[in-house]
């Protein structure tokens, strides 16, 4: 479906009934998007602990090897994290402004934008994973030789690096696949202009991931 | 209750349209914090820097949260969802820092 409107008639008879309970028209009681938003923020809480606790526990060893940590710190290649920041802040804006494209009926410029914000989900693993690989050549792993070697609080540092970054990698991915099956449901009419909560869930999480690496970011690579 | 639903009533029956600019003007606030919280961290601050990172990270949060996450536009039982949520995870951050520091 390239054209830019999808009308209710169009949704109808679609065989993708019945996937949801509260599939029914807008303005038909089961579908609300308020109920559904409240539904995925709650998800977005225990996320929200998830890496708060992780948080807590970075804090606290911070607080008790200040210097290991910043030593350990300046290890990490500022530019290459400043770069994965901007990539995801805007695949962040791509996501806002697919929404936004479809609230106006506007499928082709909403389809574009989860595309870009799909390809700088990509970059941002791609870049990633270059790091972790650098990081593995000189030997710097969860309880690698040359890392069981290093002082307690250094240790500490990498641990949480890898954990922490490699959750938050692990909702990237996870992100990336649920914004192509966002599309897909844009492409063939199940999310449109009328019924657009899907994408604004699955857009709420894909701002979560971003928070998070926002509050990675300066702690893992600039505190040194 | 009644009262916030209502509120934002017009917000429920048609959604509310945030012009694209102001998602690229965020998104420009989001770029020009990123940069200046990278250029505090060459200045040497010591202690000082932990906290100015944790400081333009929540406005950077804030900013994404009510825009990007239209919390902004939302029916105002989101902000009390939100709050509560909030406020629950200082707490953990609170208690478990009054028993670290002081054993």
């Amino acid at each position: 479906m390239s054209d830019a409107t999808a009308t209710p008639a169009e949704l109808h008879g679609h065989e993708d009934h019945g996937h949801e309970d509260h599939e029914a028209h807008y303005g038909v009681p089961g579908y609300d998007p308020t109920a559904s938003k409240m539904g995925m923020w709650l998800f977005l809480f225990t996320e929200l602990l998830l890496f708060g606790t992780l948080f807590i526990v970075f804090a606290a060893y911070f607080y008790k090897f200040p210097t290991y940590f910043m030593e350990a710190s300046s290890s990490l290649n500022i530019p290459v994290g400043g770069f994965n920041t901007v990539v995801l802040l805007t695949s962040s804006l791509t996501m806002a402004l697919a929404i936004a494209a479809l609230q106006r009926g506007n499928v082709k410029l909403s389809v574009k934008m989860l595309n870009a914000t799909i390809g700088f989900a990509v970059l941002f693993c791609i870049v990633k994973a270059f790091e972790w690989g650098g990081k593995f050549e000189h030997g710097i792993w969860p309880g690698s030789d040359h890392v069981s070697a290093m002082e307690f609080g250094q240790q500490v540092f990498y641990s949480l690096y890898f954990v922490m970054t490699g959750f938050h990698a692990l909702h990237v991915i996870i992100g990336a696949g649920l914004i192509l099956w966002v599309k897909k449901r844009t492409l063939n009419g199940t999310i449109s202009q009328e019924r657009l909560v899907l994408m604004e869930n699955i857009g709420l999480y894909w701002h979560l991931v971003d928070l998070v690496w926002i509050f990675l970011f300066p702690l893992y690579y600039l505190i040194s | 209750m009644d009262a916030a639903a209502h509120d934002t009533h017009d917000a429920h029956d048609e959604p509310h349209l945030t012009p694209y600019s102001v998602y690229v003007g965020i998104w420009l606030a989001l770029i020009a914090l990123t940069g200046v919280t990278v250029l505090a961290s060459v200045v040497d601050m010591k202690h000082q820097a932990i906290f100015v990172a944790l400081f333009v990270a929540t406005a950077k949060s804030t900013l994404v949260v009510l825009y990007f996450m239209h919390i902004a536009f939302e029916n105002r039982v989101f902000w009390w969802f939100l709050l509560s949520a909030i406020a629950t995870f200082v707490i953990f951050v609170l208690l478990t820092f009054a028993d670290y520091a002081y054993r």
